[in-house]
């Protein structure tokens, strides 16, 4: 297989196949989720569920006082992966034309420069959370193969991404381009079996424990 | 017929719905919740992270309901939840859980985990894991009618008591009232001024209102111990008693999980809607403060603060009405450093209490409301549940701290104008 | 033309001063990344090198590459280098044809044996041998043949080094590159379609002043000469780096010369020198024309997905795979989710009253 050949079968076929088990997977989860179905709730209302629902999906991006104060390195390298990995995925001039062919919707790019150094954050960010899950005492406890699968998966777009991006001269630039959508293919095939879901799954759970507290007038 | 894992586990199944499969879904394993929890926090052992507590819950879910744990166990790759595991478990799920909820406004994925712990208690109270003191209260409150063996002759008694000290009337089954106060063990045993206050505060206010000979008591531990059926004749045996004494509302008295057991289980628990209302003591206080029938004179001079009962405010949706009853009466009332929805539990709530087993850690975790206390250094604690009231004294007692724990219903009575009547 | 004459008498001889030709020096030893003070001994090498003899073999080609070197302006050193070159065989640009041009190769290969240089543009067809035949005499049998005594092989143009355009899919000659054949002999690639002329040639000089063949890359292209790619020398590069694109031929992206690709420019992934030597004497390259890169010197260009779509965005229709995706996954997802239902309607109907009897375990549990 040629280089180009390499990088023409994960930008079609293997990108193809990735999709299906991606856009697949994820809709047989939610599907999974929503029809386990929920009893309707005859307590009288004090509040409204739905706006509940609706304000906690929101509400609860922003840490409360307390848990920010507790968890400072959690809250913040946390925010730090997330918008980068937002910027660089979303805002990247390449990433955006791939999504308006594939959805028909673009917009503005970032300069690259930012979305770079922006990469690079994020790398530093994702490198510092996976130091803290196994040093910290609860997340060590907590975490499991999937946390460090999924930890991977991650880090490996950005950083195949980036050596691309520079041409590191590790392997031909189309062979770097090829490895860097290869990762990210590993990526969309992960995703709906791990906690990845969370990306999805999250609207759900914060719209569920915003409405079970709006029902209730309280605000969660 | 007893209990056993095989009914356990089918209750875990019955349990498992929409809501639990997102945030279970969701979760990944960023540990904040440890940080939002009081039996983590005062002993720094990680596996009194709140999600953790469910983790036999999460295996059954991923073996009964996703595809890939379907397919494990088609083919034998998962184990099975054992006994045992259940048994370890019942420390974790009883004993350092209150089902506070205060994790579940932490949690930045938004899971609600007081409601999973809610739902696996069903599974391990039929499973035999429910705690022995727990099984004993809900013993009690099924045949005797109180989880602290408090039978009608003694409130008879205490009525008796409370009408000559105050010279009131305490209506008892009076038909037509509308209002039906419950009341609970507690308050009986331990707080009978409860009683007069309410009556001093209704005569002040005009309204009617009547005890139950027949369904006194508030308290459910069919909620706490995890048993729908049994929580459900509890609340059944209270909507009779309003049914028959054809009662506008009912009251729940200073309570957090009566609260939530007769206001927001109670419809879904015997599965219909109420023919009455269900109001919080201070719902219906405030109320009447705000229609300008509650007259107060004079204020407390020493510096008060507000301990939200869990379940009257973060779960139960009781947060203003209190300080907006406090500042009728309170010259110096101060907010702990977290307050309202976010306040810290006592650390007896949700059977917790009935447990002597977790008495040692649920005076560890005191230590959290010590600092709460600590950064603002008030002369009384105002709180609206007995269970509260008691374990603070007892915590306070144990911290060698000294200031009293008082109701925030008795305090308002206390201050009520004389000359409207 | 004499055969004994060098390259530098020969150069006088058709007025090229001795300026220009260390002009062609200088900017050979640039390419060729050599330092200034190489360019003497560049000069003295050349000056002395025998003309050597160039066997020219044209396979399955459009004379792109032969236009390429030839049809460049004006009288121009390296065009001038190809004419004191010693072409024995070229059958486009010689006279004599059929047996004849055939004995005149063989004449040549054979005085020169071990020494010539052979020359290849076009890819060779192996699905059927005739497919393309020169004198009844197959491309490949004609490659083969020539190739056992050459001191190293040029194939110039992406066809001969990599199969190029009439590999594309679905290939329907077997079209192959010089290199998939010929595995014993130096090749070097002069890829493009075509070739820059002045990398032909400096590929030729580099061979006549060394006697050795250029440092090359993994698809055997001299660095010199691709060690860059398109995108990293294009002076539309800092519109790239600041997020400004042309979207179109005609917006204003396109007028104020904006990176191009969107449009589908393949610089990021194309190695050539087009961005720094330019074409026509250095007049300009297709970029600086407004037309994004094709990347034509890498191989199978053709086939890269489309000229005009951007090199991250997906060669095969991902929409509509989603969109099945999204149909079976809601098919699967209700099935999985009536099951789940199911199981948890028995677990509902298995379900026992509870009372306070059974909270504890049997005596007979255990």
């Amino acid at each position: 297989m040629t280089e180009t050949e390499l990088l023409l079968w994960v930008r079609g076929p293997a990108l193809q196949i990735a999709t299906v088990i991606f856009v697949l997977g994820i809709v047989v989860r939610i599907a999974g989720i929503l029809m386990l179905g929920r009893k309707k709730n005859l307590a009288e209302a004090r509040g409204s569920a739905v706006a509940g629902g609706l304000r906690t999906i929101l509400s609860r991006s922003i840490p409360d006082p307390g848990t920010l104060q507790r968890s400072t390195f959690n809250v913040v390298a946390g925010y730090i992966f997330h918008i980068g990995l937002f910027i660089t995925i979303l805002l990247f001039a390449p990433h955006i034309l791939l999504i308006e062919d594939v959805f028909g919707v673009s917009w503005p790019a970032l300069p690259t420069p930012i979305v770079d150094a922006t990469t690079v954050v994020t790398i530093i960010a994702l490198l510092a959370v996976l130091i803290h899950r196994l040093r910290h005492p609860v997340m060590r406890f907590l975490s499991g193969f999937q946390d460090y699968l999924v930890w991977l998966v991650t880090i490996l777009p950005l950083v195949t991404g980036y050596l691309a991006f520079h041409r590191v001269g590790i392997a031909p630039p189309p062979t770097l381009l090829a490895i860097h959508i290869l990762s990210v293919e590993l990526l969309m095939v992960v995703f709906p079996f791990t906690k990845l879901m969370h990306t999805f799954s999250l609207f759900m759970a914060r719209y569920y424990n915003g409405a079970i507290s709006g029902y209730k007038g309280v605000k969660s | 017929m007893s209990a056993s894992l095989q009914r356990g586990l089918n209750a875990f199944k019955e349990q498992i719905d929409a809501p639990v499969a997102a945030f279970f879904s969701s979760c990944v394993r960023c540990g904040l919740c440890a940080n939002a929890c009081l039996f983590y926090t005062e002993t720094g052992d990680p596996k009194y992270t709140p999600i953790y507590k469910l983790e036999p819950l999460r295996r059954v879910w991923r073996q009964e309901y996703t595809f890939w744990g379907r397919l494990a166990k088609a083919v034998g790759l998962s184990k099975a939840v054992t006994d045992e595991e259940l048994g370890d478990w019942e420390e974790l799920v009883y004993d350092s859980c209150t089902m506070c909820g205060r994790c579940s406004m932490v949690c930045p994925v938004g899971n609600d985990i007081t409601y999973m712990i809610r739902k696996m208690r069903e599974g391990m109270a039929v499973a035999g894991h429910a705690p022995v003191g727990l099984v004993g209260a809900t013993k009690r409150a099924v045949e005797i009618g109180s989880p602290m063996g408090v039978k009608l002759p003694a409130l008879q008694a205490q009525i008796r008591h409370t009408e000559t000290e105050f010279g009131l009337e305490i209506p008892v089954d009076k038909e037509g009232a509308d209002y039906l106060l419950l009341l609970s063990s507690m308050e009986i045993m331990n707080f009978p001024e409860f009683i007069g206050a309410v009556a001093k505060i209704f005569k002040h206010a005009g309204v009617s209102w009547t005890i139950s000979s027949e369904a006194f008591e508030a308290t459910n531990s069919g909620i706490q111990i995890g048993v729908s059926e049994i929580a459900a004749e509890l609340v059944q045996r209270i909507v009779t008693a309003a049914e028959k004494l054809k009662v506008k509302s009912v009251i729940s008295p200073e309570c957090g999980h009566a609260y939530m057991a007769i206001r927001w289980e109670g419809p879904n628990l015997i599965g219909r809607p109420y023919s009455f209302k269900v109001v919080h003591i201070l719902e219906l206080l405030d109320q009447l403060r705000a229609e300008g029938r509650l007259q107060t004179t004079g204020k407390e001079s020493q510096r008060l603060t507000y301990h939200d009962p869990c379940q009257v405010s973060r779960r139960g949706g009781v947060v203003d009405q209190p300080r907006n009853l406090l500042n009728m009466v309170a010259e110096d009332f101060v907010e702990m450093p977290e307050t309202g929805t976010m306040n810290w539990c006592c650390g007896a709530g949700g059977g917790v209490s009935s447990n002597e087993r977790a008495d040692e850690i649920r005076l560890k975790a005191f230590n959290r409301k010590k600092q709460q206390l600590d950064a603002i250094h008030p002369q009384a604690i105002v709180s609206a549940c007995s269970n509260c009231r008691i374990h603070l004294e007892d915590g306070l007692e144990e911290y060698g701290m000294d200031m009293p724990v008082i109701s925030l219903t008795e305090t308002i009575a206390e201050h009520l104008a004389e000359d409207k009547s | 033309m004499s055969k004994d004459e060098t390259l530098g008498e020969a150069l006088r001889r058709q007025g090229i001063t001795r300026r220009g030709f260390l002009k062609f020096c200088a900017a050979t030893a640039s390419m060729m990344a050599l330092p200034p003070s190489m360019v003497p001994a560049i000069a003295a090498a050349l000056e002395k090198a025998m003309r050597p003899s160039v066997i020219w073999l044209s396979f399955q080609e459009c004379t792109g590459c032969t236009e390429s070197l030839t049809r460049s302006h004006s009288p121009t050193v390296e065009g001038l280098i190809f004419d004191t070159i010693s072409l024995d065989y070229h059958h486009t640009l010689q006279a004599a044809s059929g047996s004849a041009a055939e004995a005149a190769r063989e004449a040549a290969m054979e005085e020169n044996y071990g020494k010539y240089i052979l020359v290849v543009d076009g890819s060779i067809p192996t699905a059927n041998p005739g497919y393309s035949t020169i004198a009844g005499i197959s491309n490949k049998s004609m490659l083969l043949d020539t190739a056992k005594g050459a001191a190293a092989i040029v194939a110039v143009g992406t066809c001969a080094a990599y199969g190029g355009i009439p590999k594309a899919k679905p290939n329907p000659t077997g079209a192959v590159a010089v290199s998939d054949l010929i595995k014993d002999k130096p090749i070097i690639n002069v890829s493009g379609c075509p070739p820059i002329p002045v990398v032909i040639t400096g590929v030729l000089a580099h061979f006549l002043t060394f006697g050795t063949i250029p440092e090359l890359d993994a698809l055997g292209r001299p660095k010199a000469y691709y060690g860059q790619s398109i995108h990293d020398r294009c002076y539309r590069r800092p519109f790239y780096d600041k997020g400004l694109f042309a979207n179109t031929f005609d917006d204003e992206g396109a007028k104020k010369g904006w990176c191009l690709y969107k449009l589908g420019c393949k610089g990021p992934t194309t190695y050539n020198a087009c961005a720094t030597t330019k074409w026509n004497e250095g007049t300009s390259f297709p970029i600086e024309a407004g037309h994004p890169c094709l990347g034509c010197s890498e191989p199978d260009f053709w086939d890269g997905g489309g000229f005009y779509k951007a090199l991250s965005m997906p060669t095969e229709d991902i929409t509509r795979a989603a969109v099945y995706a999204v149909g079976a996954g809601a098919a699967a997802g209700v099935a999985l989710g009536a099951m789940n239902r199911a199981k948890k309607a028995r677990a509902v109907k298995t379900h026992e009253k509870v009372t306070i009897n059974d909270l504890e375990k049997g005596a007979d549990d255990d």
